[in-house]
């Protein structure tokens, strides 16, 4: 290891410039003649349009437009996409309603997007807005998967008359029947998965921008992907084709999965843009934020496991109802499937699973990835089934885990995934004595000598990673490959350019990528850049979700690396005039076997650009190269977070008092940033446990519509963090490595409520677990413990 | 926001003459939100910032005396406000966040009487007088529901004057998404009188449990509240607490406070 190199833990490069206020978000670019749009939305969450009327808005001081849907659909301009096609049980597609960018006759959730003015202020676009009368035909919403479900509840898509987007399964419903029948042990739970905001802490934003002169189109956006983003609006809404399209996606900050999508706001800036001839901006203000950012989760599963005589599960059988929100966002079909249920397994050796998923329009916001996406659903499912049974059965939870653990490697689930390596006993090993778990019983009697109740909770847990390979995916329904590209740009004196088709919105990739250049070419890593999030510059690329830069991002710079060692020994050759099977390349420098003859790498690239020691017909002079990757698997990061929390039983408050999380992310590349994802992640699942949860009224208001309302773990809330790592490398990518971006997330909320029922002796508690759930089950356990 | 007219007062008088159909200005934490988000429009804001007569603490050694502009962080680390009574210092380190502190002011608070701030309850156990341009009102005829108050249109708080306690403490839960309190309670003892002030909790705003005070005043412990609860009708109920729940809350907050003072 080098001091910049892999698995140092260097201070990431672009701190300086997020710290001083200098980073440059889509916010901060302001375009010569811009004006700015306003969206009026739905008031209502279901509703006919009956007409609207912009006379008089239009009349409005410094209006520059108003567009409706119908202005829209005369472009022949399409509208907004869902690209993963999920099937029926019965084979039939999935029933997708239409998502025009701007609504068409009708809305269906609070924050729709009715019409959108354009005007040379912000201030002046409000204010015409409120001038818009749009007639409404108010309908009778259904704001939950229950209510939609039901006979006779309203029709939110004519394609989903009973409000069923599909009707999906994964396993082997008989061989899983048949175990069932045959357990010694069946295990029964109901879960709620609940609905989260996204909440990243920059709000989406958009610059839309048309240049007469070459009849090309540039946006200026908060995308996790701008390369899909610009296929998506190419290729499938018709905006511009890719040639005469550019996307920019500068600093970002943060995303959590909400910023993968491709949403009516940015494609309207941008085809308005043309239409007025102007550049057109708009920045989401936060209550726009949580009414139409993407919301996460909201499953309900009823959930079962079967175990035999020995205490080892044979079964496990999930039924889930996945509330999609009013329109598939753009991969929300594959979150509560493909995402979810091949997750199922755990770390656990499960000889049969059978999952149905139901999903459901609402009118809600729609639902899409957020992180952990599908898999910390299922984790919460299979950890909060197996601690149960585990007290069930009257056996420790951890060696009821411990019993059940896939040892032997690969390991084929039944549920699609094959599980390369992992070691789960060496974590929970190592986590129980990071954790203290044998002092806990002392200081369980220490708590209850002060009144409180003090619990603790296992979460072992497994994610697919490294999303994704492309033939894979595509058999399964996704309608793009999963690879990524790089391209690693030599300049003539040896600085060198990374550009990478993986988007960096809070994840250190200008230090991760950096040093994996700076390690592998000897360079230091000041001289290593990282060029990413614009289509002009960038080769193709799918962008940052799922853990995949690391995995996937960096496995195309090794290849590209690969090709400029390769290269460059060749140039060395020449220079060093020896064969170039002589040719060596370590800690920067080229050397010829068996002789004191070297060069280093800048010099090797600087003549691989003058050219003069070789003949330029049969070696191209530059040094410069391209790849692609494309994985051969999925990546499973795993690993035990323990929980331990004390509970005051007078008001139901929870505080966290440890947090012992042992990750086996494969290889590092710099454990400090792997540190900061683990404790984030954490926060966000603490949060989803104990405090967020979006909740609509049954009329469909969004109750929970600002941070008055939706509570956000802070600071205080939170312990100081264990952190501990196992490695085991992963075999299918050329750094070993499996992604670490989402774990926190997956495993910290069945760890969190696993505590809190440890506790309180009681089964069941439904997240957030706020102090009044706590407190009553605290009430009705202390009720049930006086009757025994 | 729409657009508005803004005027830096230089004196309560300059203020009071100049605000007409507009609003007063002070530390903004809950008129330039609502001003925002378009629910309020006062087309003329005089702002109270400048105003030095509005600024300052004091105490006579029975009465201590709070002006109008003073942050709340200010009361929070007021070495007077710490002798004379260190419960209300600690009250006003305990509202919202540091930024809040920073800029919020206690004429603001109580003058906007919003039924989940923290100031109210202090006024109404501790039987602060609240001092105006133009008069002086007892807490007691001041708060008249959900952001209502004695005043008059135009009318300036300009002071505080909290008569010292022998006892007094506050204990809050705090609504865990907005920081304010889902249940916050203020016990004060003066000689045999005992008031006790609820807030947060009430669908009228800050109120006074009477039930708790006649315990209190027989015994002055938290024990004296051991098994007295407080009823559920008239409670708030939203997705943070049901009505059931503060009433709850209630109880175990006055015995904290009680503990405390
Ligand atoms: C995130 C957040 C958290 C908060 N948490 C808490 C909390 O935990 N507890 C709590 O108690 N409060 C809380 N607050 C409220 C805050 O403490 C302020 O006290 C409150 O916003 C009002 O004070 P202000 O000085 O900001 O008044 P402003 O917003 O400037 O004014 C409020 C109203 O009072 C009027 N007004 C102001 N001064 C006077 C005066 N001298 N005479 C007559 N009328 C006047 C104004 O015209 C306006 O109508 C919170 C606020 C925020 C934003």
């Amino acid at each position: 290891m080098t001091a910049t190199g892999i698995g140092a833990p260097v201070r990431r490069k672009e701190d300086f410039r997020f710290i001083t206020g200098a980073g440059r978000y889509v916010d901060d670019i302001n375009r010569p003649g811009q004006a700015y749009a306003y969206f009026l939305r739905s008031p209502h969450a279901h509703a006919t349009i009956n007409k609207i009327d912009t006379t008089e808005a239009m009349k409005s001081p410094g209006v520059v437009a108003i567009f409706t849907g119908a202005d829209i659909e005369a472009d022949k301009v399409g509208g907004l996409i869902c690209g993963w096609a999920i099937f029926n049980k019965d084979g039939s597609p999935m029933r997708a309603g239409a998502h025009p960018a701007l609504a068409i006759g009708k809305v269906r959730y609070v924050g729709d997007h009715v019409a959108v003015v354009i005007a040379d202020t912000l201030a002046q676009a409000r204010d015409a807005a409120e001038k818009i009368d749009v007639d409404y035909g108010v309908l009778s919403a259904a704001a939950d998967v229950t209510t939609a479900r039901k006979a006779g509840a309203p029709t939110i898509h004519d394609v989903a008359p009973d409000n069923q987007v599909y009707d999906w399964h994964l396993g082997d419903k008989a061989a899983t029947d048949a175990a069932f029948a045959a357990a010694k042990h069946v295990t029964k739970l109901d879960i709620v998965n609940n609905r989260l905001v996204p909440n990243p802490m920059e709000p989406r934003a958009a610059v839309g921008e048309y240049d007469i002169g070459s009849d090309s189109l540039t946006l200026y956006t908060t995308s996790q992907n701008p390369h899909v983003a610009r296929l998506v609006l190419s290729a499938f809404i018709g905006l511009a084709p890719e040639n005469k399209f550019r996307v920019i996606a500068p600093d970002v900050g943060g995303g959590f999965g909400s910023k993968i999508f491709i949403y009516a706001e940015e494609t309207v800036c941008v085809w308005a843009a043309r239409k007025v001839r102007r550049a057109v901006k708009w920045t989401s203000d936060r209550t726009e934020a949580f009414l139409s950012d993407a919301h996460g989760r909201d499953h309900v599963t009823h959930a079962e496991l079967a175990t035999d005589a020995n205490g080892k599960i044979t079964a496990v059988r999930v039924s889930t109802k996945a509330n999609m929100g009013a329109y598939l966002s753009t991969f929300a079909s594959s979150v509560p499937t493909y995402l979810y249920a091949p997750l199922l397994s755990g770390q656990y050796n499960i000889p049969a699973i059978y999952a149905e998923v139901e999903a459901v329009y609402t009118n809600t916001a729609p639902v899409d990835a957020y992180r952990g996406a599908g898999r910390p659903e299922a984790t919460y499912v299979i950890e909060r089934l197996v601690e149960v049974a585990a007290r069930e059965l009257n056996v420790d939870p951890a060696e009821f885990r411990r019993r059940n653990f896939v040892t032997a490697f690969p390991h084929q689930t039944p549920v699609i995934m094959a599980y390369d390596a992992g070691d789960y006993d060496a974590s929970l090993t190592k986590a129980q004595q990071m954790h203290d778990v044998a002092g806990f019983a002392a200081r369980k009697a220490a708590s209850a000598s002060k009144g409180k109740l003090r619990g603790l909770g296992y979460s072992a847990y497994i994610e697919a990673c490294g999303i994704a390979p492309s033939a894979a995916v595509g058999s399964l329904g996704a309608g793009v490959g999963l690879w990524e590209s790089a391209e690693v740009r030599v300049n003539p004196i040896g600085t060198v350019e990374i550009l990478t088709g993986s988007h960096s919105h809070g994840q250190g990739h200008e230090t991760t990528f950096a040093q994996l250049v700076s390690g592998r070419l000897g360079i230091p890593i000041e001289n290593v850049s990282i060029v990413h999030g614009d289509t002009d510059k960038v080769q193709m690329g799918m962008g940052t979700y799922g853990s995949r830069s690391g995995a996937v991002g960096m496995s195309a710079i090794v290849k590209a690396l690969d090709k400029i060692e390769a290269k460059a020994k060749k140039v060395a050759a020449h220079v060093l005039e020896a064969a170039e099977g002589d040719i060596e390349f370590k800690n920067g420098k080229f050397t010829v076997k068996g002789t004191d003859k070297e060069a280093d790498f800048g010099s090797i690239a600087l003549q691989a650009y003058i050219a003069h020691k070789f003949n330029g017909q049969e070696l191209e002079p530059g040094l410069k190269e391209s790849a692609f990757w494309d994985p051969t698997n999925f990546t499973f990061p795993a690993g035990v977070h323990i929980c331990e929390l004390e509970i005051d039983p007078a008001t139901g408050v929870v505080t966290i008092d440890r947090w012992t999380a042992v990750d086996d992310f494969g290889n590092v590349i710099n454990p400090m940033i792997v540190e900061g994802q683990v404790h984030g992640g954490i926060a966000q699942g603490v949060g989803q446990a104990l405090f967020e949860g979006a909740v609509y009224d049954s009329d469909g208001q969004l109750i929970t519509a600002s941070f008055m309302d939706y509570t956000m773990p802070r600071a205080q809330d939170l312990p100081s963090y264990n952190v501990g790592m196992t490695i085991t490398a992963c075999p299918s990518n050329p750094l070993g490595i499996k992604g670490c971006g989402e774990a926190g997330a997956i495993a910290s909320p069945p760890a969190v409520i696993n505590a809190i029922t440890n506790a309180l002796g009681h089964e069941n508690i439904t997240m957030p677990a706020t102090p009044e759930k706590v407190w009553k089950a605290a009430q009705a356990s202390a009720q049930k413990m006086a009757a025994e | 926001m729409y657009s508005f007219t803004h005027h830096a007062a230089s004196s309560v008088a300059d203020a009071v003459k100049s605000v007409g159909e507009g609003k007063y200005l002070a530390g903004g934490h809950t008129l330039i939100p609502t001003m925002k988000q378009r629910l309020a429009q006062p087309g003329h804001l005089v702002d109270l910032n400048k105003v030095a007569e509005l600024k300052g603490i004091s105490d006579n050694g029975s009465v201590l005396t709070i002006k109008a502009m003073s942050r709340h962080a200010e009361v929070a680390s007021s070495d007077v406000v710490k002798k004379a009574i260190p419960g209300l210092a600690a009250l006003a380190g305990g509202i919202g966040d540091p930024q809040v502190r920073h800029r919020g002011t206690i004429g603001g608070s109580v003058a906007n009487n919003d039924p989940v701030a923290d100031y109210p309850a202090a006024c109404l156990a501790l039987g602060a007088t609240i001092v105006t341009d133009r008069r002086r009102i007892k807490a007691d005829d001041f708060f008249q529901g959900l952001f209502t108050t004695a005043l008059e249109d135009n009318e300036l708080i300009t002071a505080f004057e909290f008569p010292h306690a022998d006892k007094f403490a506050y204990a809050k839960f705090r609504n865990p998404a907005s920081l304010y309190a889902l249940v916050g309670v203020a016990v004060a003892k003066r000689g045999s009188d005992v008031r006790v002030a609820v807030t947060g909790a009430g669908s009228d705003g800050v109120f006074r449990w009477t039930d708790a005070e006649a315990k209190l005043a027989s015994n002055f412990s938290a024990s004296a509240l051991d098994g007295l609860k407080a009823s559920a009708s008239g409670l708030n109920g939203d997705i943070h607490g049901s009505a059931e729940y503060r009433a709850h809350l209630i109880g175990v907050m006055a015995k904290r406070a009680a503990a405390a003072a």
